[in-house]
């Protein structure tokens, strides 16, 4: 199969995804069946891609021309690749997971829910190959819409408010900031093709560069930057499968994302750090990794704590950005990666404890561990991924982001970073300690070993392997990554 | 000799193409009142539209690449003759006008049926007829007294389709009695207007005129006649603050005459300010640009802000959508105080992408109306889990209304604040974005009503039937279509705005 089949066929075949689910409304295991068959060939599509093309850059493959000098067109490269495969392999995963949980939890209207979640998806995927910021601005607005409803899936008053506030917060962003930068970008570029080295170089004034800048970093709120985080925790309000996959992996990871693509190939990093333009970012970057650590200790709900931790690793991608070093873009790009496994972890373990017994609050959570081992283990596991400690993945993009802080002469972050790691022990690490070693109180609970279903254990222990495995392979992930950031074209 | 005779009949057919878009409508008006037949009205109303649009896309064919035809009505030529002049500014708007016209009709022959009482179902033909006559004339001419006759022609009938509404909700009389006044005052304001140009350079012929107005330069008479001119022509356009007869007019009116207005009737007004400002009057014409800077940019992002945040807090659907026309109006006179190519571009596609937004929605709600009585939101709850179709036709109204990528919508504004940045503008950029803002929300709120409250329990709403239910799926098809495919909307609004910003120049009398 030649890679522009492939590449287009990773968009269809969840919309295909999204049909099936359409048509056979009430046949739940022939519905479901099929999305499982659509997300592993969309897999595999990532994986022909990567085979015909490794980490190399291809050419655009132009769909149509929708006004002259901007059109819908797609290539591959290392950094969209790599998300293509997070997102696409995850799919797989949370899908297991997510009818497991629809199915146990009694939740209503299986079918709506499969298919937006199929249509983001394949929005995912849009993002990932968008060879000009046109595309991807189209497939960001399409995946804001199609999570829409699956935040306000419940249909509870609290769910609508929840709801409200995501598209309020993730539509007006990127309608008042981020399109407008765009359009600006456009009209002083005459172009918005990503290209190696930026498109902005001697078109800008240095004075205004921090503004455009300033534009796409609030613009993109999908990256939950501060000020505009706030939609992350309204949106848990979703069923938990949504907030696993869209609220760790597709929708935050779409964002920073974004933000690495248009640090990388709008600005040019090398553009970046001639004029300084970025420093503003990395300051408020490292305001956002300490302040939503720390409010995250303040959280009892236990969804509510994993989505301040979500912003907080969020920023360490914009942080990396932001240091416009090619070691801080390498750690940024690979934290999309590490971070995805780790957290889609601890979401699906929050999920597991909720329909095994309906806690929500960790307070309620004393002596479940000895109960639930599997889902506790794994979440172990994620927390130890996300402080970074070995011999988990998610110590190498700390060790690289570190090693981009000294580069770039910037010793006070390396000192964020490690605090931020201290933080996260302090958030993360008495949960499980709670689960283990606290009597139990609630008297309701079982004596014994009883874990959550199947479908809705498995797939967090199959992601906790999976961030031990990623430390092994951290290399191999960091050469493929590699060519983003050398300076030749 | 007979050879002389094929070829004159063969360059006939084409060559009439500019009249027979007025004179088909035309004379289908006094012969559907004539035949009476409720049927057969609808039939010859719908194929004189069709025809029309017909017309309309072969017309802008021709003039795609910048040219110009000239008609010359009886033979007998400008400026002592009346001259019809289409170039790609009025085959665009001919081409929206008849393509509306023909989609509401099917549209219209079920939904009146619940709106109207059946022995005036020949009479709204007939009228619907006239008002697309009417609509169009004042596109298609070259000659600015024929403007206010075919102006007069729309407005008068558009008084009685309006009243029409009165079986469903006597509150349209009175709409229709304020429409008729401030209506009025615009037609002869209008007038006015053209009286004193006529003095100033005795002629009213478009092309002549602006060669005048050009030699004799800026005068008090000229001046007065400009103002007139625009004050007039922005009240039927609805500018804000000349608003105040179009929330009434929309909400009480039967929903076919409302989809059919608000996608057309302002639109030609706007054609009108378009073509007087750039083709008759130069823009150059110092008390024009202050007009553009000082008056419209003010009064536009007053629209934009003011209408738009009324619309929010509207309680009734229909009334709501209004609102939201008026703040859109802002939008096309923004652009076209922008006075570059790429502002005045803006304004024509985005005269063109609203319509046929504003169609679907208020098609859509038409549709709802039928089974819920009325457009308030309570009692439209949950009918887009009812009446899935329409409810989807609906959302691609609304998201092309918000300007969400990949909708019509978002064509316009892109090229809306991509001429503020290329003067400069960067203020008014973000306003434009921000007052988007507003159009989330009210949005919004009609797709909670839609999607996320119950249904009554005995609700037995389900999508409308056949001819309902195409024309609006092709209109919700095009909001989409037009995201994408924009060669026919933006690259013809290219062209007519270049052709405007040529100026008289380009209007030369052969």
């Amino acid at each position: 199969m030649d890679t522009s089949t492939a590449l287009y066929l990773t968009m269809l075949i969840p919309i295909v995804a999204m049909a099936g689910n359409m048509v056979w409304k009430d046949q739940e295991n022939l519905r479901d069946g099929i999305t499982f068959l659509c997300a592993v060939l969309t897999f595999a599509c990532v994986l022909v891609i990567l085979s015909n093309v490794g980490n190399g850059t291809t050419e655009a493959f132009e769909l149509f021309e929708v006004v002259s000098g901007l059109s819908i067109s797609f290539h591959v490269e290392p950094l969209g690749l790599m998300f293509a495969m997070i997102g696409s392999g995850l799919w797989i995963i949370t899908h297991i997971y997510g009818v497991g949980y629809m199915r146990s939890n009694n939740e209503q209207h299986h079918a709506r829910f499969f298919a937006c979640f199929s249509i983001a998806i394949a929005a995912v995927m849009g993002i990932a190959f968008a060879s000009n910021m046109f595309t991807l601005f189209l497939f960001y607005e399409i995946l804001t819409l199609s999570t829409y409803p699956l935040v306000a899936h419940k249909g509870t008053p609290e769910a609508v408010k929840g709801a409200r506030i995501y598209l309020g917060i993730l539509i007006g962003t990127s309608i008042v900031l981020l399109l407008t930068g765009v359009i600006w970008t456009f009209t002083i570029a005459g172009t918005l093709d990503f290209t190696k080295g930026g498109i902005l170089e001697g078109k800008i004034a240095p004075s205004l560069l921090p503004v455009l800048l300033g534009l796409y970093a609030f613009g993109i709120g999908k990256a939950a930057l501060m000020p505009f985080h706030r939609w992350l925790p309204a949106a848990m309000v979703a069923p938990t499968p949504v907030s696993a996959l869209l609220h760790a992996v597709a929708v935050v990871k779409a964002g920073v994302f974004t933000m690495l693509k248009v640090g990388i190939y709008i600005f040019g990093i090398d553009f970046l750090a001639a004029t300084g333009a970025s420093e503003w970012l990395m300051w408020l970057a490292a305001y956002t990794i300490i302040a939503a650590s720390v409010v995250a200790m303040t959280k009892d709900n236990l969804k509510a704590r994993l989505a301040y931790s979500t912003i907080s690793q969020l920023a360490y991608i914009t942080l990396g950005m932001a240091l416009a070093t090619s070691m801080g873009a390498l750690g940024g790009g690979m934290q999309i990666a590490m971070h995805a496994m780790a957290k889609v972890t601890l979401f699906m373990c929050a999920g597991s404890i909720y329909v095994a017994y309906h806690k929500t609050d960790i307070s309620q959570m004393q002596g479940l561990g000895r109960i639930m081992p599997i889902t506790f283990g794994a979440f172990l596991i994620g927390s130890l991924s996300i402080i970074g400690l070995p011999p988990l993945g998610g110590s190498w993009p700390k060790f690289l982001l570190m090693m981009g802080a000294a580069d770039a002469g910037h010793l006070i972050i390396i000192g964020v970073l490690m605090v931020s790691s201290l933080l996260n022990i302090a958030y993360l690490l008495p949960i499980v300690g709670r689960g283990f070693f606290r009597p139990v109180t609630d008297t309701n609970l079982p004596k014994t070993f009883a874990e959550a279903p199947l479908l809705v254990w498995l797939p967090p222990a199959i992601t906790a392997t999976g961030t031990i495995v990623l430390f092994f392979y951290a290399g191999s992930i960091q050469d493929f990554l590699a060519p983003i950031v050398e300076n030749r074209p | 000799m007979s050879v002389v005779e094929t070829q004159h009949a063969a360059k006939t057919l084409m060559d009439h193409l500019p009249v027979l878009q007025v004179v088909i409508p035309l004379i289908s008006a006094p012969l559907i009142v004539l035949l009476g037949n409720r049927k057969l009205a609808f039939a010859i109303a719908f194929a004189a539209s069709a025809t029309a649009f017909i017309i309309a896309s072969l017309l802008l064919a021709q003039v795609t690449d910048g040219s110009v035809i000239s008609y010359h009505i009886g033979g007998w030529a400008p400026p002592l003759g009346i001259e019809y002049r289409i170039d790609a500014l009025s085959a665009l708007v001919l081409m929206l006008i008849s393509g509306i016209a023909t989609v509401v009709l099917p549209y219209a022959y079920t939904s009146i049926k619940f709106e109207i009482p059946k022995r005036h179902h020949t009479l709204f033909y007939a009228l619907y007829m006239l008002c697309l006559t009417g609509l169009l004339g004042m596109v298609a001419t070259g000659d600015a007294f024929n403007v206010f006759v075919f102006l007069e022609i729309s407005s008068l009938s558009t008084y009685v389709l309006v009243a029409m509404g009165a079986k469903k909700d006597a509150r349209a009389l009175t709409a229709a009695y304020d429409y008729l006044i401030m209506g009025t005052i615009g037609a002869t304001f209008f007038v006015i207007g053209l009286g004193l140009l006529y003095m100033a350079t005795g002629t009213l012929n478009m092309a002549d005129l602006a060669g005048r107005i050009a030699d004799q330069g800026a005068n008090r008479t000229v001046q007065a006649a400009f103002t007139f001119i625009v004050v007039g022509m922005s009240l039927k356009a609805a500018m804000y603050p000349l608003h105040h007869w179009l929330p009434n007019a929309y909400t009480y009116a039967p929903s076919a005459v409302t989809t059919f207005l608000a996608a057309t009737a302002t639109k030609a007004a706007i054609y009108v300010l378009l073509r007087f400002m750039f083709s008759v009057f130069n823009p150059a014409f110092h008390f024009e640009d202050w007009t553009l800077y000082l008056i419209f940019i003010p009064f536009a992002l007053l629209a934009m802000f003011a209408a738009s945040f009324v619309a929010v807090f509207q309680t009734n659907l229909k009334r709501m959508l209004a609102f939201s026309s008026i703040a859109q109006i802002g939008y096309m006179l923004l652009g076209i105080a922008m006075l570059n190519a790429t502002g005045l571009s803006a304004s024509i596609v985005y005269l063109v992408n609203h319509g046929i937004t504003k169609a679907t929605l208020f098609m859509g709600t038409g549709a709802m109306v039928m089974y819920s009585g009325s457009a308030f939101f309570d009692n439209l709850n949950g009918l887009g889990r009812k009446m899935p179709l329409t409810g989807a036709a609906m959302v691609a109204g609304g998201l092309s209304l918000i300007g969400v990528p990949g909708t019509a919508g978002f064509i316009s504004k892109w090229v809306l604040v991509q001429a503020a940045f290329e003067n400069g503008w960067w203020i008014i950029a973000v306003l434009i974005m921000l007052s988007s803002l507003l159009a989330v929300i009210y949005v919004w709120r009609m797709f909670e009503v839609l999607y996320l409250t119950a249904p009554d329990e005995d609700c037995t709403a389900t999508d409308p039937p056949l001819p309902i239910l195409i024309p609006m799926l092709i209109l919700a098809g095009a909001c989409i279509w037009f995201g994408f495919d924009t060669e026919l909307t933006l690259g013809s609004a290219r062209v007519a705005a270049d052709g405007l910003l040529a100026g008289s120049a380009g209007l030369i009398v052969e």
